[in-house]
């Protein structure tokens, strides 16, 4: 419970980083939705044991990110608090495969370990991308673009709803932990039971408002789709933007440029 | 379930000086868990006319408000909203002469700014984003909001929300404006506002309320809901200094109207 209403303050946090004004900020929606998304298949499409050629997408967050003027704490809190996900998904690897497989000269590891970092690699790559995608362009805008990229506007507004319902949870935790906070007298008035409890009414509650405010939209005349502002033109920075990261990524899915690397460091070697 | 026949409407009234804003005829509500929440409710409220709706808690204020813009499906009764009647065919073009505004202001506010908000619905006509932009200032400017264009709504005060709130329904351009507890969770001087704010409108206004004196001041008529019954309807003054009915129905006579009862310790 505490953990979402901290994550809740982290959210509304990631929509003021939203409204900031940036080179990264200004550029069109899809042009950073349509380069996140090059970004994570290529990610994504690597051969289970690959770490190396995972590398040089490092790159990526830590440019936007500095440009974006976003602070690398907040970055990496949210990814510290995702990451225990990675290790349940990763951890069992090292156990069963436990090939050796050479990565230096005179030096071999379990190809199990290999594939555990990959996936570690990986899951903060990709959560890293759509952080950062997120606190640069804000949820509106991403649905926007979605739309105009033909997206089915059932699964944008479903995004969408989704989007707030985290937001609406966040809300509901931190006024029922308050509330329960009170009434312990300052004993946390914590337990497994009382926990389960909570979290069950938590979600019954959520739910109750999601129908409300779905009702509050239905007079409001909704009818589906989210209706955004007017769309306008892609300008050439955005294609620069978009073309430029894609082609990279291209390149260093095809091309093992991490691994060139490493031989050309361990080959300098004597 | 004989009382369905009873609930159905007659021909529209021709023939009399206007058409009523709302006419609700016998209508019954039961929630799905079996509560009863009205039970036979009859009612005409003229266009520009301004009504209070006040009961205990649990009366059944709100489900007779959300039951108007059909929300909810009556068990029986009929609802005839400037004279259309209201069912599956006809909602979408009620719901556009209705404005709601919900007894929680967090529930209304789901966009990221308030002009986002209050642009949401407009949006949803279709509007042009010049006229969006036009109305979403104007409803703004009407609620004193203008300053909270920019701002998230979740972090308003309550009174900022409610504001915000109004100024959502406001730019629908609505012909009748529902109300649900609209004062409360305000501070005097934020309930004081709201009662100016409301008093400047012309729209055809349903308040239902606790708060007896925002009726006495805003609302010239005024209906006691009590257990889902209609118990009184009549003019705001004469019925809210009728302390024995009001004390039947759970409610307190309204401060101003109350001699003044000194404190006395011990
Ligand atoms: N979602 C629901 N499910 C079941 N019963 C409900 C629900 N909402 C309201 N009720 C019940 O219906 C009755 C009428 O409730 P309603 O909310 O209309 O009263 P109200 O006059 O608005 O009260 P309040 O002044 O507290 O807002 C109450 O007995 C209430 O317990
Ligand atoms: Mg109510």
């Amino acid at each position: 419970m505490r953990l979402i209403s901290r994550e809740r303050q982290a959210l509304g946090r990631i929509d003021g980083f939203a409204r900031q004004d940036t080179a990264i900020h200004r550029l069109d929606a899809r042009a950073k939705v349509l380069a996140t998304a090059v970004f994570l298949v290529c990610v994504v499409s690597f051969p289970k044991h690959a770490v190396l050629p995972l590398l040089p997408f490092v790159f990526f967050p830590v440019v936007i990110a500095s440009l974006g003027r976003l602070p690398v704490r907040w970055l990496g809190q949210r990814l510290l608090i995702a990451s225990p996900f990675a290790l349940m998904v990763g951890i069992a690897n090292p156990l069963f495969d436990q090939a050796a497989v050479p990565i230096a000269p005179g030096l071999s590891i379990a190809a199990g370990w290999l594939s555990f970092l990959s996936i570690v690699l990986r899951f903060l790559l990709t959560t890293a991308a759509a952080l950062l995608l997120v606190a640069t362009t804000g949820m509106p805008a991403i649905a926007e673009a979605l739309r105009q990229l033909r997206v089915p506007g059932v699964f944008v507004t479903q995004l969408q709803l989704l989007y707030r319902y985290l937001f609406l949870l966040g809300d509901e935790a931190q006024r029922m932990e308050r509330a329960r906070d009170l009434r312990s007298c300052g004993r946390r008035g914590t337990g497994l039971w009382v926990g389960g409890t909570l979290l069950g009414a938590l979600l019954l509650r959520t739910l109750a408002r999601a129908t409300r405010i779905h009702d509050a939209m239905l007079l409001r005349g909704f009818e589906g789709t989210i209706r955004p502002a007017s769309p306008r033109a892609l300008t050439r920075r955005d294609l620069v933007f978009l073309l430029g990261w894609s082609t990279a990524f291209l390149i260093c899915r095809q091309v093992p440029v991490g691994e060139l690397l490493g031989h050309a460091v361990i080959g300098a070697q004597p | 379930m004989s009382a369905a026949g009873n609930g159905s409407l007659g021909p529209p009234a021709t023939g009399t000086a206007f058409v009523p804003a709302i006419e609700v005829v016998g209508l019954v509500y039961a929630y799905a868990d079996g509560t009863p929440a009205l039970d036979g409710v009859s009612l005409r409220i003229a266009p520009g006319e301004t009504v209070a709706v006040v009961g205990a808690n649990g009366a059944g204020k709100s489900t007779l408000l959300v039951l108007l813009t059909g929300l909810l499906e009556p068990v029986a009764g009929g609802i005839r909203i400037n004279g259309l009647p209201l069912g599956p065919g006809s909602r979408a073009e009620i719901r556009r002469s209705l404005g709601m505004v919900f007894q929680e202001a967090d529930d209304q506010l789901f966009m990221p700014t308030a002009a986002e908000d209050v642009a949401f619905g407009p949006r949803n006509l279709g509007l042009p984003a010049d006229v969006v932009q036009q109305r979403v200032n104007l409803a703004l400017e009407q609620v004193g909001a203008l300053a909270l264009r920019e701002r998230s709504p979740h972090r308003l005060s309550g009174g900022e929300k409610r504001a915000v709130a109004i100024a959502t329904v406001l730019a629908m351009e609505p012909s009748i404006l529902l109300l649900d507890e609209p004062s409360a969770a305000l501070d005097p001087r934020a309930r004081r506002r709201l009662i100016q704010l409301l008093q400047g409108l012309s729209h055809t206004r349903v308040v239902a309320t606790h708060d007896l004196d925002l009726a006495l001041d805003l609302c010239s008529r005024t209906v006691v809901l009590s257990a889902g019954r209609v118990v009184a309807d009549g003019p705001s003054d004469r019925i809210l200094a009728d302390t024995a009915l009001l004390e039947r129905s759970g409610l307190e006579a309204p401060l101003s109207l109350q001699a003044r009862r000194p404190c006395r310790r011990g």
